[in-house]
This record gives C-alpha cells, sequence and structure tokens, in this order.
C-alpha cells in the first residue's frame, strides 16, 4: 500500500489547484424557444463569455431550489458566447425550467464529458443516426461538420421522431435538406395522415444510405434499444464496430466522476462518456440491469 | 527525551503518556476523535481524554451478529472494528456544499468554507489507513478533486494502532491490508497489555509526528518490548476469521454478469445498504436541493448515497437496476472487480463490517468465492 | 422494355443482388414495366394478390383505414425495396393497401405465372422464398421496434 499512499499524496497536492467542480454559475436566460409540446430550448448567457465546448459534451442546469439534471449542450459549437440545451420537460426540474423566461438565470456547472470524435471522420463518409431527443446532443456535431464541410466525405443524417409534432429542430432540418452536400432523411414512427416522409423505424433508413461503409464514421445516439438496432444495422452495411460512436444515458449527480450513480460496469458515464466508441460499451449491451 | 522513527528501534508509552499525547495533540490545534463505547458498540466520537478510550471492552461479531463483552484486563484498543469508519470525519454522510440566494433578478450562490478545523484521528486501524488511501484515490486521485475532501484531508493527524485484535469477520491479512501499516501514519501505536494497564510501542511516520513525539514523556523501548508488540502483530496476522484472494474475485466477478449466484444471494439480501453505510471505502453520494418556504433561499447537501436503493439508477422513465440481484452484482462488482480499473486498487480494505452489520449475515468473501466457482454464466469481457 | 433490359435492371436491384442468371431471366419473363402518380392505389385491401413490386423510384405508404381516424400509414417503402408478400401465401389477397405518395416507378412481377414456375423449380422456388423471407424478418423486426414506442414520455 506504500506506493499507492505516495500516490495519493501526490494526488492530494494535484487536487489543490483545481476548481470547485459543484459550484453553479448563474447564467441569465436569453431565449426561451418551444420546439414541441414537451421539449424546449434555453438559450443562456453565461457571464464573461463561454468557455466554449465541444460537441456532445454536457451540462449541469440548476433551477434555484429545485434541483440539477444532466442535459447535452445542443448549440452551435461555432458561437461559444451563449450557451444553448434543448430539454425535455419530463421531471419537476425540467418543468420548472420549462416556465422560465427572458432574464431569469439557470445555475450552470460544465461543460463536461467527452466528445463526438469529428476529427477522427476527416476524408471519410459521417453517418448520424439520431432518435427522439437524441438529436439534441447530435446537433452540435453536424454544424461542425457543415461549417467544415470541405473536410468530410458524404454526410448523412438518419433522425428517427416517434411522430411528425415531436421532430425536432425543423428549421434546421430544412436548411439542411436544401444543401446539396448532405444527405437528411427522416422517418416517424407513428404518421399523421398530413406526413409526407417516411414511417417507419430509424434503423431502416440504414439499408438505403448513401455512404461507403468501409470508410464512414457512425454517430448514434437515442434511446438505448434504438442504439443497439441502429448498431447493428451500420455493422450489417458492414461499418466496423470500431468506427461507431453512441452516446449514453445515465443518472447524473455530479457529472465528475465522484457520486458514482452513473456507473456502468468500470466506466462512469459522466466522466467517461457520454460519448463512447461503440466497443468500449459493447460488453455491457447485451446485459441486463448493469 | 528520545526521538524514534519508523523502522528504529521505538518508543514505549505509558498510558501516562499517552495522555500527554493526547494533550499535546490539543494544545497544536487538533481536535481529537477516537473510539468510544455508546449505544452498546464501540463507535468513533469526540475524545476528552485517555479515560473516554473503551478500557476493557472488546467485542464478539459473526456475520450479522455484533455485541460488546469484557475483557480481563484494561486494554485501551483490545476491541475489534464497530460500525463507524473514519470515512464520517472526511466524507461526512451529510454536508452543504453552498447556498444561493436570490439577487437581482437572479441568484448568487455563497460557497461553503471549507472545513479547515485541524482534527487528529486516535486509533486508526491499518486496514482503516488502507481505506483511507482508497478514498484519497476516489475522491482526490481523478481528473477533479473534492474540495471539502480536500480541506479535510489535508488537516488530519493520524495516530495509529496495528492491529493485535483481529475479529472473526476480518480478513485484512489476505488483502495485504493490515495488520501492521507500513505508513500512512504520523505516529502508530501497538498496544502491549499488561495487568496494571496497557504500554504502548510508538513508532513516528511523519516529521510532524516526530515533533510531536518529542514532546511526549517516552523512553527507548527494550527488545523484549519490541518482540512482544511485533508477536502481537503477527499473531492477529494468523487469527482472521475470514480470507480473500482479491485477484481471484476481480478475475471472478469481471466475467460473472450472469452468473446464477446473484438470484440466490438477492433471496437473502434485504437491499438496506448497511453495508455501503458501514463500509469506509463506499463513496457514493446524491445532492438535494432545498429553497426556503418564500423560495428566497436555497441550499445544495451532498449525502451518502447507497447503490442498494432502488432509485440510485433512476433515468427518466425508470431505474437500470431494479432488481435486488442487480444492485447486489453491482456492489460487489465495483467493490471487488471494476474498483481496480477505475482507480488502480481494489475497493475492498477487509475490515469485515459488511459482514457484521448485514442484517441478514451476507458474507462478502462467501459470495465472491461461490461466484469464482462457478464458471456458469455469459458475462462481459 | 426488352426482356433483356428487364434482366439486366432486376439483377442490379438490391432484392436480386447474387441471384443465378438463369433465375434471374425466369423472373425477367414475369415483369412489367409500371408507373403510379401521387395518390394512386398500387393495391387496396382485400384485392387478390396475384403481384409483387419492386420499387425503382418514389415512396410508397402502407396503410390500414379506420372509420374514425382515416388513413393510418404503418410505413413506407422506398426505391430499393420490394413491396407485397401476400401472394406467397393463400388466400392470396392483400392486407394492407399501398398508395404512391409521390410518383413512383416500379416493376410489378406476376404473382400467378411466379407461383407456377416455383411449383416446377423448386431451387427458384428456394432462393425466393429465402429473399422474401429476409425481407419479411427485417420488416418484422422494424416493426417490433415501432411497437416499443421507444421515444415516448414515460410517466
Amino acid at each position: 500500500m506504500s506506493a499507492s499512499l505516495e500516490e495519493a499524496s501526490a494526488a492530494v497536492a494535484d487536487a489543490a489547484r483545481s476548481p470547485d467542480p459543484m459550484r453553479t454559475t448563474p447564467c441569465r436566460v436569453r431565449r426561451v424557444l418551444r420546439e414541441t409540446a414537451d421539449t424546449f430550448t434555453l438559450v443562456l448567457e453565461p457571464p464573461g463569455g463561454s468557455l466554449g465546448f465541444a460537441p456532445g459534451q454536457f451540462d449541469m442546469l440548476y433551477a434555484f431550489g429545485a434541483g440539477e439534471v444532466p442535459i447535452s449542450i445542443s448549440g452551435d459549437p461555432g458561437v461559444p458566447e451563449v450557451l444553448v440545451h434543448t430539454i425535455r420537460a419530463v421531471g419537476s426540474v425540467t418543468r420548472m425550467m420549462q416556465r422560465l423566461r427572458p432574464g431569469d438565470r439557470v445555475g450552470v456547472r460544465g461543460p463536461f464529458g467527452t466528445s463526438w470524435p469529428v476529427d477522427l471522420a476527416h476524408g471519410h463518409d459521417v453517418v448520424v443516426i439520431a432518435g427522439g431527443i437524441g438529436l439534441a446532443p447530435l446537433r452540435p456535431a453536424l454544424l461542425h461538420l457543415l461549417a467544415h464541410r470541405g473536410l468530410y466525405g458524404r454526410l448523412v443524417l438518419l433522425y428517427g421522431a416517434r411522430t411528425p409534432k415531436d421532430i425536432l429542430f425543423p428549421r434546421d432540418l430544412r436548411e439542411w435538406r436544401g444543401r446539396f452536400d448532405v444527405a437528411v432523411e427522416v422517418t416517424v414512427d407513428r404518421a399523421s395522415p398530413d406526413w409526407q416522409g417516411a414511417v417507419g423505424v430509424v434503423t431502416r433508413l440504414v439499408d438505403r444510405a448513401p455512404f461507403d461503409p468501409g470508410s464512414t464514421l457512425g454517430l448514434v445516439c437515442g434511446p438505448e434499444v434504438m442504439i443497439r438496432f441502429a448498431v447493428a444495422a451500420l455493422e450489417r452495411r458492414g461499418v466496423p464496430s470500431s468506427e461507431i460512436h453512441v452516446s449514453l444515458e445515465r443518472n447524473m449527480k455530479c457529472a465528475v466522476g465522484l457520486c458514482g450513480h452513473c456507473q456502468m460496469g468500470p466506466v462512469f458515464v459522466c466522466r467517461d462518456g457520454p460519448v463512447f466508441p461503440y466497443e468500449r460499451v459493447r460488453p455491457f449491451f447485451g446485459l441486463r440491469e448493469v | 527525551m528520545t526521538t524514534g522513527s519508523t523502522g528504529g528501534d521505538g518508543l514505549l508509552l505509558e498510558v501516562a503518556g499517552l495522555e500527554a499525547l493526547l494533550a499535546a495533540l490539543r494544545r497544536h490545534g487538533y481536535g481529537l476523535v477516537g473510539p468510544r463505547v455508546r449505544d452498546g458498540a464501540v463507535v468513533y466520537d469526540t475524545l476528552g481524554s485517555v479515560a473516554d478510550l473503551p478500557a476493557g471492552w472488546t467485542d464478539e461479531q459473526e456475520a450479522g451478529r455484533y455485541r460488546l463483552v469484557r475483557r480481563n484486563d484494561a486494554a485501551l484498543f483490545g476491541f475489534g472494528l464497530g460500525p463507524h469508519s473514519w470515512k464520517r470525519f472526511l466524507f461526512p454522510p451529510s454536508t452543504v456544499l453552498w447556498h444561493a440566494r436570490r439577487a437581482d433578478g437572479g441568484f448568487e450562490v455563497v460557497a461553503e468554507t471549507p472545513p479547515a478545523a485541524p482534527l487528529a484521528l486516535v486509533g486508526v486501524r491499518p486496514c482503516e489507513l488502507a481505506a483511507l488511501a482508497v478514498q484519497d484515490r476516489v475522491l482526490l486521485g481523478g481528473p477533479w478533486a473534492d474540495p471539502d475532501y480536500r480541506a479535510r484531508r489535508e488537516a488530519l493527524f493520524v495516530v495509529a494502532v496495528h492491529c493485535t485484535r483481529p475479529g472473526a469477520t476480518c480478513f485484512c491479512a489476505s488483502l495485504g491490508t493490515g495488520p501492521r501499516a507500513p505508513s500512512g501514519f504520523d505516529l502508530a501505536l501497538t498496544e502491549i497489555p499488561r495487568p496494571d494497564g496497557p504500554a504502548f510501542l510508538l513508532e513516528t511516520g511523519t516529521a510532524a509526528g516526530e515533533a510531536l513525539a518529542a514532546e511526549v514523556p517516552c523512553r527507548p523501548a527494550s527488545d523484549a518490548e519490541r518482540r512482544e508488540a511485533e508477536s502481537a502483530v503477527a499473531a492477529a496476522a494468523g487469527a482472521m476469521g475470514r480470507a480473500l484472494d482479491p485477484q481471484a474475485a476481480r478475475g471472478a466477478l469481471g466475467t460473472a454478469w450472469e452468473s446464477p449466484r446473484w438470484e440466490a444471494v438477492a433471496r437473502r439480501c434485504l437491499a438496506c445498504g448497511n453495508c455501503t453505510l458501514v463500509c469506509p471505502t463506499c463513496f457514493c453520494s446524491t445532492v438535494e436541493d432545498t429553497s426556503d418556504l418564500a423560495g428566497e433561499t436555497a441550499a445544495r447537501t451532498r449525502r451518502w448515497d447507497t447503490c442498494f436503493g432502488v432509485g440510485f439508477s433512476y433515468v427518466h422513465g425508470g431505474s437500470v437496476r431494479t432488481s435486488v440481484a442487480a444492485r447486489y452484482r453491482q456492489w460487489i462488482t465495483h467493490k471487488l472487480a471494476t474498483w481496480h480499473e477505475q482507480f488502480g486498487t481494489c475497493g475492498c480494505v477487509g475490515c469485515g463490517r459488511c459482514i457484521t452489520w448485514c442484517p441478514a449475515g451476507i458474507d462478502i468473501t462467501e459470495e465472491a468465492r461461490a461466484v469464482a466457482g462457478r464458471s456458469a454464466g455469459r458475462g462481459a469481457s | 422494355m426488352s426482356v433483356e433490359t428487364f434482366e439486366k435492371i432486376l439483377a442490379e436491384h438490391p432484392f436480386f443482388e447474387g441471384m443465378r442468371a438463369e433465375h434471374v431471366a425466369t423472373l425477367a419473363g414475369c415483369v412489367s414495366n409500371v408507373k403510379f402518380d401521387q395518390g394512386d392505389y398500387l393495391f387496396r385491401e382485400g384485392q387478390p394478390a396475384d403481384r409483387f413490386y419492386v420499387v425503382r423510384f418514389g415512396r410508397v405508404t402502407v396503410e390500414t383505414f379506420a372509420p374514425t381516424r382515416g388513413s393510418i400509414a404503418i410505413e413506407t417503402v422506398d426505391a430499393g425495396d420490394v413491396l407485397g408478400w401476400s401472394w406467397l401465401f393463400p388466400p392470396y389477397k392483400w392486407h394492407f393497401d399501398a398508395r404512391a405518395m409521390t410518383l413512383v416507378r416500379a416493376f410489378a412481377l406476376d404473382g400467378v405465372c411466379l407461383r407456377g414456375k416455383c411449383e416446377r423449380d423448386p431451387a427458384l422456388g428456394y432462393e425466393l422464398m429465402r429473399r422474401f423471407a429476409q425481407v419479411i424478418v427485417s420488416r418484422l423486426e422494424a416493426t417490433q421496434l415501432q411497437l416499443l414506442d421507444l421515444y415516448v414520455s414515460q410517466p
């Protein structure tokens, strides 16, 4: 144990220099955008400007007195002056945030976690597969890819939503569809009579999507079952599992690997994720209640 | 007056010398905590003098069983570990992290001043020193450190007591974390029981310890006294009631996600979380956000949490680990297997508290062996 | 379009990929080239299922009609997909409606003709059945996922 004690005392000295990760910073709400019936976007102004973030990272958002929730950053990494979060109102804290108005304050800690490895895709095709609210953490990656369009091969977005009314970021989708350098396919599980798009699960779109499986980076985010099937669909097309990255969700309280809640096997989803190379988490995907 | 150093000849301290040691610590501004008898158990609490120590007390322990019994001498540290670990002083069960108050249309956050009051822990067993080192790695060794723990840790003075009295649920010897502590203390004592009251072999581990020892009346220990102390610790190593092979446990648990043993242990496990509360290394915590009725002030409090709670793994829509089998598997697999990958060390130090304080008498050493003994079950690698 | 042209185009379609040339040639003998305008029905529920479609362009919605809800889309079938397997199994009737959401160009393969050929040539029958089984399994899997309603807000 003596070696570990020496290391530990070195750790004590190192730790003395790091800031308090649990301290939240009040940020002014600039805008509240209604996205769907239960989803909204908060545009926040960090005091003194943003520290910047990488696509796929998340913040801990605090509603005064009510609590804190992990929310992925959905804004443009090229516009770091504002922090944009797209939130689904599903619990007491997020429902309270839904009632916020411009000028109100939200506490922010972050950014935390790993990011989509977009640099690995230079010169290759990129297939982005999103399900439901899973499009939110992928939006910064898409905006980054489009802002540096020349660095990549073909770009494909496959997005599945529950119903046409649940489709996130319709303005973005319209704009991206108008470009000739990105293939956008949107499908819904349940169509309305006026829906002219595809009907069926998002994984069905993988079979026909235009990309070269031998030279493709796959980025996947959505409910865990959807991730499993999307990865399987990519593998069936011939994309090596080493080229697939996924973003996971677990209970998070501290966001810095200290509270233990987000463990999945040996990984802390908050610190080692939320974006993982698929192969890192694959051993646990087929297991229950890990 | 003589001074000693680690691995040196050692000093001999009488009870009066121990009293002087406590007084010297207090003189240097340290608050004192140590073992006391309370509510039928040896617990860690504020210490006034030597008279507060559990003189003449020992205990009987087995899986799911603990009781105090009288010794036939006046030994001060002649007992096994009680339900408390020192974790409560470094990583308290409840800590206010910050306050917030409404201001200028928004709110402002007021950080809690980190607790800086120096604290001396008196009577720290080697397994508990090992637990302290594990907690250092967990709470200070990663990319983010816990500032509250750091402040408390830096203000600590440790008086260790090498173990001469292991219990039936102890297994530190098999994990290499006791019964003798090679380092990690400022001062270390080995108790030598005598009919007229114990004496202590005193070693120093740090410059601070050496400075303090210089203020305490003691004399060089004789060869016989040193041998007596050494053989008492050596005897302790052979008197452990349990054993655990950490490498075998790590290997087995890392591939036993679907072992049928989990269902078997779940039929006994109450998911009460006692094991995590008495464990000196369990670090899981949650935060609670509160506000006053007027909504003017708010606070965030960190509390110990337990992976045995069904809400522990809650994500929107439900919990990841709903079955007791999955929650027990998480606890023991984390403790004995995935902890290595996360922190480069085993999460268990062999203190045996989780065995003693389990109301169902579930034994971590037995479960680890049972899982290792079965090759059934597909597992992650 | 000549039979040779059908053969060539069929062989390039993902559904027929890797099929033996003589089987493709046999199938090409049962093909007709069809076009549907937006809103046209490719088939209606209850009608005899005497063909299947190889969609080459456009999007088809498979739907059913409920009195108070109108047309309910179950899935869409796009260029590259095949549509319809009721021609394979008695009672040879369509179970859903199929409607062109856009202009649709497709090959229609005559099921009555193919059933006869499959009876006479079990190797062709097996080949066709194997490929349809794959389509049916992947659609079933997709439908199962759809049933899970993965994106719904939990109470």
